[in-house]
């Protein structure tokens, strides 16, 4: 009972937060909707028994990327509205493809009913600890990939959004046109 | 009536959610408003695996939904270092104004 309660409730603020992000004409709105609804889904987390990810999802979202965006909304000029496409070829792929797709996910539970779980959870044991015996064993060297690139694209953020960069965009213009 | 939630039910607010973003990504014009919508359907996508993961009792699908939300991170720092130099070079979000690139 108490999980169906939860579960609507997340359910429906969610959708009602992300459609205000897609909809709304102002940015700010829109950043403040896509916070909302990213903590929401944490909420999801917790009740699915992933605890781990429930934490993750709100320190790296909404503590993050968020964060992040808000920042580099500082460059933009977001007041000016742009136009949007609706035209009706547009609408026609959009349907088409989304009734493809719900057929498949709704089809694929049934089909993998003999699934037998590959790294399966254990019964007493925190989901932390099961998540790290599962990620510093079987999962190493993906996570050690992972941490390459977080830092690859940190350097290339810091190299992109620096304030050296249009003068070296500048300055390589000059050169091309002196040449 | 039957009171308990199902995998199901997950499944459908997972794809529900994943429509919304693809909508945002198709319609939208604003740059800033495709970084979200994708990040929409990249938690929805989160949402399916995390579902699956504890309706089957397995672990991969929370490994993956971990390794995707850091995937997630580093394409919102590069995407927005890229959309900083765009925005300063051509003084727009447009998405009209990436036509310019074809050749």
């Amino acid at each position: 009972m108490f999980e169906m309660i939860a579960f609507y409730t997340f359910a429906f603020l969610i959708i009602a937060s992300f459609i205000v992000v897609v909809t709304s004409n102002n940015a700010l709105y829109s950043m403040s909707a896509l916070a909302s609804g990213m903590i929401l889904i944490s909420g999801l987390f917790f009740l699915l028994n992933a605890d781990f990810l429930g934490v993750v999802q709100l320190i790296v979202y909404t503590g993050a990327v968020i964060a992040l965006y808000a920042f580099a909304m500082i460059f933009f000029d977001t007041t000016k509205n742009l136009i949007e496409v609706n035209s009706k070829k547009i609408i026609f792929l959009l349907i088409s493809f989304s009734t493809i797709l719900l057929v498949f996910i709704m089809t694929a539970p049934i089909k993998s009913e003999a699934v037998t779980a590959l790294h399966p959870i254990h019964q007493g044991v925190g989901n932390t600890q099961d998540i790290g015996i599962v990620l510093f064993t079987k999962y190493l060297v993906p996570f050690e990939l992972a941490a390459v690139m977080l830092l690859v694209a940190m350097i290339g953020g810091i190299l992109m959004a620096g304030k050296k960069m249009d003068m070296l965009v500048a300055n390589e213009e000059i050169q091309e046109a002196t040449k | 009536m039957n009171l308990s939630i199902s995998l199901e039910h997950y499944l459908l607010l997972s794809s529900i959610l994943f429509f919304i973003g693809l909508y945002g990504v198709i319609v939208r014009k604003n740059l800033l408003m495709l970084f979200f919508a994708t990040e929409i359907m990249l938690n929805a996508v989160n949402i399916g695996l995390v579902a699956i993961s504890n309706y089957y009792g397995d672990l991969t699908g929370q490994m993956f939904a971990f390794f995707i939300i850091a995937i997630a991170a580093s394409e919102v720092a590069i995407g927005l270092g890229l959309l900083v130099i765009w925005f300063k070079r051509h003084n727009t979000v447009d998405l009209d104004s990436l036509q310019s690139m074809k050749g």
